[in-house]
């Protein structure tokens, strides 16, 4: 044959793995060290479960590439779905039609906790599905004095075993190997449930494809929970019949279940492990906790750590910020000077860039942020946290871990949204992203300044506490107390699936992996970037189009005039007058106009009308656009200016100033409460995985800023 | 007996439970019929508790305590 020399392109094999095991049991570091940076982060389909993937490409003793296509499922103690997290896991190992249903399975256990860990993977193993199991913190196992036999205990179990210290990257190469090599199902089963149950198992596998009798028991255990039968309702039905008919009951099962397993790995632990304990080898952890869970020094600490996280995500992160709007802003005028001008060129510079601009000013909170929350979750801090706190917030519908990100969001509410990841229970975790933007952000700062300048004297009370500086901070205790009073109240109203409950465990401190931190904020840094910056830009250039497009000829003219007389060199007093003119005749400015009667009880005018529109990128733009209605230029200095002209305006309806006390006070309010930010309307919507939370949250929102504003100017005015 | 009248350093045996969903939560995380648990400390406001199970430590609140049936170790 002639053609025999040329062989097709040579594919290369996918293998999916699952990447499964208990919290804290090192599964992020292994799960970094298989992928490095080659991994992404995404949501679970319709729910808010973090779905973390990544490739590794390896070659076997025979030179043949695999690609493994990684998951890392999120840590479970077992695979009963009793929050979503373990309920991904339930439906993805479970069932083979998942798309993410894997080919293998790796499970990491922690080594000195094996009972614990062993129970996770033996009802992996009776799913019937390869597994490699990795026996972790091996470091820790020898320090404590445990004796593992590898071996006899791989046979028990029917599974290969590595064994790993994850940290330092021992038994990773090993554990690639077994990978490459062909990972049997495991042979046999460490418990037959069909004992507890053998109609309702058999029943099952006659009914839907399962791989073992052990997903059979499954199934019939949790049928109300998965959602795989949502195409095939009447499968469900025939289940739910062979349950009743046998009367199945699911708890007495489970808790049959359980027993059974913890028997088995009892026995097994029994012939395999020895602990010879080791004399003179302090217990740290126990130590530790005495100090961090202290009635005094637990609290003080706790408060020292938020007050260096609050500095660092207020204050450090200023310079990178102002970096980046410096460049932001050169680049912007160099591209306006080098491109062509009209409409094209205005759509990049202040459409495109300036959303752009609003995107990546926000890396180095987020940076800041993730990196002190990381180190925090990988050292036991936070589970501590939870625990001193947990009385105190759980009132409030909140966790100890709420905290973190809702002293943040005095910073900025982008990274403390996304920083809510850290409160494991789902319920809690929506309550604290729908009130963190209540607290009072450095956005609101320009706001307020402006406003308290204009009404509030600058008087001192009691002889040292000055009356603008006493304002400011009641403001943000206002934004504190709001975020907690609507929590205590969203608690009757948000839904939750699962029961709550606080069963958790506090892990053993460890020294904090900065290369899984750097791992977790890279990452952090690209969801923001590309998944909610996608919307940021399109709301930018929605904004942009309202404020610098508008009907009619008017608009066109005025256009043209400005382009016209900024070429010849015209004085900035006459152009600043044209471009209010302009903004006035723009889509914004119609809609100023339309809305001012729905405004006006509130004490604003069609001018603060506009204001709020265009602020709705954020809310600090407020100022500028006060300066470009005012007729008075953006440059740094003139703002005494556009505060003269507000100051001296008067209210058509009332003969007195516009901008008196209660239509200050009513403003502030406005912007204490109102939702005015697209980049957290947008990372709620990256965040929950829906678009239902942000606009609720819009809408409450809104309605109180409303309600406020039209109680505060009606008691003043 | 329940668990959340175990004093902090006192141990006790795991006799029954008497909340069929916390049941199950807890015998999966190792706390077991005829399992020896050790109180470690409460939470400065009374509660949650810490106790030792099965070689590591479990936070849990005291109404989730007041499930377990435990008597007192001899």
């Amino acid at each position: 044959m002639l053609f025999t020399e040329i062989k097709p392109a040579k594919s290369v094999r996918t293998v999916k793995v699952a990447l499964v095991g208990n919290p804290n049991s090192g599964k992020s570091t292994l799960f970094n060290a298989l992928t490095g940076l080659n991994q992404k982060t995404a949501n679970f389909p319709g729910v808010t479960v973090e779905k973390r993937t990544g490739r590794c490409t390896l070659k076997n003793a025979a030179g043949e590439s695999f690609h493994f296509d990684i998951t890392d499922l999120p840590g479970t103690y077992s695979l009963y779905p009793k929050t979503p997290d373990e309920r991904i896991s339930f439906e993805v190992l479970c069932d083979p039609g998942n798309d993410d249903h894997p080919d293998m399975v790796v499970v990491i256990a922690e080594g000195t906790n094996l009972k614990r860990n062993l129970f996770l993977c033996s009802q992996i193993i009776d799913l019937k599905v390869p597994v490699i199991l990795v026996i972790n913190m091996m470091d820790m196992v020898n320090y404590k004095g445990i004796r593992i036999d590898f071996e006899g205990l791989a046979k028990e179990l029917g599974v290969k075993i590595i064994p790993m210290v994850a940290r330092k990257g021992i038994g990773v190469t090993e554990l690639k190997q077994a990978m490459t090599e062909t990972v049997p199902v495991p042979e046999h089963e460490l418990i037959d449930v069909k004992r507890f149950a053998p109609d309702v198992v058999e029943g099952i596998m006659a009914e839907v494809n399962v791989k073992s009798r052990y997903a059979a028991f499954q199934i019939a255990s949790n049928l109300e929970l998965i959602s795989w039968f949502r195409k095939k309702q009447y499968k469900k039905e025939n289940i739910k019949k062979l349950i009743s008919d046998f009367g199945f009951d699911a708890v007495q099962q489970q808790a049959l279940e359980t027993l059974e397993r913890y028997k088995v790995i009892t026995k097994f632990l029994k012939e395999h492990v020895k602990t010879e304990p080791v004399l003179n080898r302090p217990e740290w952890s126990s130590k530790l906790d005495s100090i961090l869970t202290h009635r005094i020094w637990g609290y003080v600490i706790f408060l020292t750590v938020l007050f260096i996280i609050f500095q660092a995500i207020f204050s450090w992160a200023q310079y990178p910020m102002d970096f980046i709007d410096g460049w932001f802003a050169s680049f912007g005028t160099w591209v306006h000077d080098v491109l062509p001008h009209g409409m094209l060129n205005d759509l990049i510079v202040n459409g495109i860039l300036a959303g752009l601009a609003g995107i990546v000013i926000f890396i180095p909170q987020i940076a800041l942020l993730f990196a002190f929350i990381t180190v925090l979750e990988d050292t036991g801090y936070m589970a501590r946290v939870s625990f001193i706190m947990d009385k105190l917030m759980r009132r409030y519908g909140l966790n100890g871990r709420s905290l973190i990100p809702l002293i943040s969001g005095v910073a900025c509410a982008v990274p403390a949204i996304m920083g809510t990841r850290t409160v494991q229970s789902w319920k809690q975790r929506i309550i604290t992203i729908m009130v963190i933007p209540l607290m009072s952000c450095s956005a609101r700062l320009p706001v307020y300044t402006l406003i308290i300048s204009m009404i509030i004297p600058s008087s001192d009370v009691f002889g040292v506490l000055n009356l603008q500086g006493l304002v400011m901070m009641s403001l943000y205790v206002l934004g504190f107390v709001a975020a907690i009073a609507v929590a205590s109240l969203m608690k009757f109203f948000v839904k939750q699936k699962e029961r709550d409950f606080f069963i958790m465990e506090l892990p053993l401190y460890r020294v904090p992996r900065w290369p899984d931190a750097a791992i977790t904020v890279i990452d952090k840094v690209k969801v923001f970037l590309f998944d909610a910056g996608k919307i940021i830009i399109a709301i930018s250039i929605v904004l942009w189009f309202l404020s610098s497009r508008g009907p009619g000829d008017n608009f066109t003219k005025l256009n043209d005039k400005i382009e016209t007389l900024s070429s010849s060199g015209t004085d900035e007093e006459t152009i600043a007058y044209l471009e209010s003119q302009k903004l006035e005749h723009s889509y914004a400015g119609r809609i100023g106009h339309f809305i001012e009667p729905a405004i006006a009880p509130l004490g604003f005018d069609w001018k603060i009308g506009i204001a709020l529109i265009t602020s709705f990128a954020a809310r600090e733009v407020v100022v500028g656009t006060m300066s470009t209605i005012y007729s008075a230029g953006n440059e740094a200095g003139t703002k005494r200016t556009v505060k003269d002209k507000m100051m001296a305006e008067i209210n058509p309806a009332t003969g007195k100033k516009r901008y008196d006390v209660a239509t200050g006070w009513s403003l502030m309010l406005f912007y204490a409460f109102a939702m005015q930010c697209m980049s957290t309307l947008a990372v709620v919507k990256r965040e929950t995985g829906d678009w239902k939370w942000p606009l609720i949250q819009l809408t409450y929102l809104s309605i109180l800023a409303y309600l406020a504003s039209f109680i505060v100017y009606s008691l003043l005015s | 007996m329940t668990l959340a009248d175990v004093k902090p350093g006192q141990h006790c045996t795991v006799v029954s439970f008497t909340d069929e969903f916390l049941k199950l939560k807890l015998m999966e995380m190792g706390c077991l019929p005829g399992e020896v648990v050790k109180v470690i400390r409460l939470a400065p406001p009374g509660d949650p508790m810490a106790v030792s199970v099965s070689n590591y430590v479990l936070a849990i609140r005291i109404y989730e305590a007041k499930t377990i049936v435990v008597e007192p170790l001899l």
